[in-house]
């Protein structure tokens, strides 16, 4: 068995990726699914340390977290859907009708 | 063997999240953030977490995905065709940013290596369903009912804010 270095070291890894993506890229569908991205690297470190730890309970939590990313994209798809028919652009730089 | 598994799956991970975040159009995107979680499935695989591979690949991977490239297909987006055409300077800020944060990431998750547990390897649970449902269903059975609330409030939620013209029926009912 590899060491618990390497998961958590991947998972920082890709949460970053996640956190980059969601600050360059201008497209909303995108930008979700970075959040999907970070939602899942946490899940890594979650499932390494229930495993490393000897206790199911992390694998427990992993599907909570799964069943509220679930719910976190159907609520932000219906909320881009419904700016989309407003505006017709998921581009978030042209969505500023609550800018100050 | 279990290093090169390893290896292999986490450069697979870590390059088609690269490619997810820096691919233009947005299917291609979407294709590339399935490849990323099934290579992360396929870690939970070496992980002795069986159950949570198989949920990663229907759930994720699966249902969650399609609806993705329903909604892109649905909404028909163009191409981000200046995304990469020249520099800016909050490029470079972001990549610093994204430096920051995982410099944070390992210095908070470093220290906490050290103080794992010795566990000998009949302690190790194998992460079947009757190992996940045994706790699930006895520990932990208030969150799963509240689990199972919320996703029914998010769908009826979703309906609700993605319903074609909903103003019109509020003024009818005033």
């Amino acid at each position: 068995m590899i060491g618990i270095d390497w998961y958590l070291a991947l998972s920082a890894i890709l949460f970053s990726i996640g956190v980059v993506g969601v600050l360059i890229r201008r497209n909303a569908i995108v930008i979700i699914m970075c959040v999907e991205l970070m939602l899942n690297s946490v899940n890594v470190t979650l499932i390494a340390f229930a495993s490393y730890h000897g206790d199911i309970a992390g694998q427990v939590l992993v599907l909570f977290v799964l069943a509220v990313a679930a719910a976190e994209a159907v609520v932000g798809l219906a909320i881009i859907l419904a700016i989309f028919r407003n505006n017709l652009t998921t581009d978030i730089t042209k969505i500023n009708l609550l800018r100050w | 063997m279990v290093t090169y598994t390893f290896v292999l799956l986490a450069v697979l991970a870590i390059s088609s999240a690269l490619a997810m975040i820096l691919n233009k159009n947005t299917i291609n995107s979407a294709l590339f953030l399935v490849l990323n979680l099934l290579s992360v499935a396929g870690l939970y695989l070496l992980l002795q977490a069986q159950f949570l591979a198989m949920v990663q690949v229907i759930v994720y991977a699966g249902a969650i995905m399609v609806l993705f490239l329903f909604v892109i297909m649905l909404l028909n987006i163009d191409e981000e065709k200046d995304l990469f055409n020249r520099f800016r300077l909050k490029y470079l800020v972001v990549f610093l940013l994204g430096v920051v944060v995982f410099g944070q990431l390992l210095y908070s998750i470093g220290g906490v290596t050290e103080m794992l547990p010795e566990i000998s390897p009949d302690m190790e649970y194998i992460g079947t369903v009757e190992a996940i449902g045994e706790v699930m269903y006895t520990n932990y059975v208030i969150p799963f009912e509240l689990t199972a609330i919320l996703l029914t409030a998010a769908v009826v939620g979703a309906l609700m804010i993605a319903q074609y013209k909903v103003n019109k029926t509020d003024q009818e009912q005033v």
